[in-house]
């Protein structure tokens, strides 16, 4: 108990959801698809451990025993059907092991969802991404659109992420279903947020979908992954995830204020 | 602010896949020949049409609306 307020006092932890320097690892999950993710890569790294430190000691081995003086008789074996037999199915084995985490997660990954609360269309520009908010129109006309530019380094603030902030960010409501429709205006972009596990293409004259369900509030930053010209590096993505009440409220707002 | 109900175009099982262009397109083309079955205020057409409008870029309705003015629209209205 006294450990735990030690390190509530002293210790914050702040969710990794953004590139950090130097960083190896993934970024913290938001979603069930990301978590999914996260636990597959850490079911293979461990059989990939296995095979390398196995297949590193072969080799090391047979560099260290070749050596005239001290083993002047090479080996001449060219046949053994048990070892050959051994080392066909023990790999199969293991893949086998692979790919059933890895099945579970494609296919759920796949799963419809049924009833999405909210869905949100990105469209990429060069070089920004537009959002519409269409669900709340009363005609064609009116819409919840606005651009995404990247804030430039000249105009950063203070604890700013550079490259990664922009004007307007994409407010959405956690722990809601949310289905994205991607699609672009010029050339080919592609909508990442790694937090959200979600790289999604966006080709002109397609419409892609995918689906988000954001199981914290936070905010989560994303950069655009389909090359698109001079500055395809200059177009992130944010999206902040907030409660439902104050994404009515966000909305509500947008929409009086695109109204006047 | 009342518990607002959050709402939009379903999944549509003719379209299970990533791929929802002709999803969007179907919609429209919905909408429209409900109106020129039912008439321009029918409430059985807003449904069709909050759901086009859901999916579809804005750009793309837009081009679709001056088609169907010119005559030049290549759905099946």
């Amino acid at each position: 108990m006294m450990i735990h307020e030690f390190f509530d006092r002293f210790l914050t932890i702040a969710f990794c959801d953004a590139a950090e320097p130097w960083q190896l690892g993934f970024q913290d999950a938001a979603t069930p698809i990301m978590q999914g993710i996260i636990d597959l890569h850490h079911d293979i790294l461990f059989f990939l451990i296995l095979i390398l430190v196995f297949v590193l000691w072969m080799l090391v081995r047979a560099l260290w025993h070749f050596n005239e003086n001290t083993n002047p008789i090479p080996q001449r074996i060219v046949h053994g059907t048990t070892i050959e037999i051994i080392w066909t199915i023990f790999p199969s084995i293991i893949l086998m092991f692979i790919a059933i985490p890895s099945f579970a997660l494609l296919y759920s990954m796949d799963e419809v969802v049924v009833d999405p609360a909210v869905t949100i269309k990105a469209i990429g520009h060069q070089w920004y991404w537009t959002y519409e908010y269409s669900d709340y129109n009363r005609s064609d006309e009116q819409s919840l659109t606005f651009d995404s530019y990247m804030i430039p380094e000249d105009d950063l603030e203070l604890g700013q992420l550079r490259l990664l902030e922009v004007d307007n960010r994409v407010v959405v409501p956690a722990q809601t279903h949310l289905r994205m429709i991607i699609t672009s205006a010029d050339v080919l972009h592609s909508w990442a947020v790694p937090s959200l596990g979600v790289k999604c293409d966006a080709v002109p004259g397609r419409l892609n979908q995918t689906s988000i369900l954001i199981q914290r509030e936070g905010v989560y930053y994303g950069q655009c992954s389909e090359i698109c010209g001079t500055n395809h590096a200059f177009m992130p993505i944010v999206v902040e995830a907030v409660n439902f009440k104050d994404y009515g409220t966000w909305v509500s707002n947008q929409l009086c204020q695109q109204s006047n | 602010m009342a518990d607002v109900e959050l709402k939009t175009a379903p999944a549509d099982f003719r379209f299970p896949t990533t791929n929802q262009t002709r999803h969007c397109f179907t919609r429209y083309v919905e909408f429209h020949k409900c109106v020129n079955a039912k008439g321009e205020e029918s409430d059985d057409c807003m449904k069709f049409a909050k759901y086009y409008r859901s999916l579809c870029p804005g750009e793309w309705v837009e081009k679709w609306n001056e088609q169907r003015e010119n005559g030049t629209f290549p759905g099946p209205l």
